[in-house]
């Protein structure tokens, strides 16, 4: 921060996380499911966003990827399939709900609470670094994380076969 | 930037991811809250990578720094597996009960 005056850097920081907690808000208000799925794609860009922001290019690409294209759509395809409409929720508890808002708030004030008691406020992020870009973290994957690579394979595997057996209509 | 706003950031979203947890009844909004948790621990462990690269400098062993990135990229992989079994038990369950309710999920009670 030069003189009070707040660099691109901070304003463009502000200006993502306020859109992602915006947005993330909207996901657990909004009344139908499809418009909570199309406020978590904009959640995950700008979490995308702050990857860039912190020189993680490989990754921000990744989430985009995986996240807002593959993971999504198939949220939307489910959504979409089932045909629910916003009365979905026939009863609704108010008392579970405000005990809900209450226990969440609590578990977000003492994790603040035990950050402020901690000593990391004199600790600033690396701006730039080339660790995040997909040549070194294709040499790290490739050379010290050989072995859980190939092991998500066999995950990806068996997941998919999973999902194969337990949609399949057993009558 | 300092590493404290990112880390009050990521709780923030993962509280949010709480919250809704707690409050909706929806399975598929449920299913999408766990993601949000995800995704805020992500985001936490991609900011502490870039604070160790600023405190390590000049170290000897520079894949440090990579660690943090690839267990996020781990993170997603399983992350991925998890929503094509979650998706299709939650459309399964809905061929029984007509409903993603998770109130009617209640036959261990009876």
């Amino acid at each position: 921060m030069l003189a009070g005056i707040m660099s691109i850097t901070e304003i463009l920081f502000w200006f993502l996380a306020v859109l992602a907690l915006g947005s993330a808000i909207m996901v657990i208000t909004s009344k139908s499911p499809v418009h909570s799925v199309l406020w978590l794609i904009v959640t995950f860009f700008a979490i995308s966003g702050h990857y860039i922001l912190m020189n993680a290019q490989f990754l921000a690409i990744v989430n985009i990827i995986v996240y807002a294209g593959a993971i999504m759509v198939l949220f939307l395809f489910v959504v979409m399939l089932m045909n629910l409409n916003a009365n979905s929720e026939p009863q609704k508890n108010r008392n579970l709900q405000f005990a809900g808002l209450i226990s969440g708030g609590c578990l977000f004030l003492v994790l603040v609470t035990a950050l402020m008691k901690s000593d990391v406020s004199t600790n600033h992020l690396m701006s730039g670094g080339d660790a995040g870009l997909i040549k070194n973290l294709g040499k790290v994957l490739f050379n010290d994380y050989l072995v859980p690579f190939e092991l998500s394979s066999v995950l990806f595997l068996s997941a998919m076969i999973g999902a194969v057996v337990i949609g399949k209509r057993s009558d | 930037m300092e590493i404290k706003w990112y880390i009050d950031l990521a709780v923030a979203l993962f509280s949010i991811g709480v919250i809704g947890v707690l409050t909706r009844r929806n399975a598929i909004i449920i299913f999408m809250c766990i993601e949000l948790m995800l995704n805020a621990v992500n985001l936490l462990l991609v900011a502490f990578s870039k604070m160790h690269a600023a405190a390590e400098v000049g170290s000897i062993s520079p894949s440090v720094v990579s660690d943090g990135q690839l267990f996020v990229f781990f993170i997603m992989v399983v992350a991925a597996a998890e929503v094509s079994v979650g998706l299709a038990i939650i459309v399964m369950m809905y061929r029984n009960t007509h409903s993603t309710d998770v109130n009617f999920l209640n036959r261990l009670k009876h």
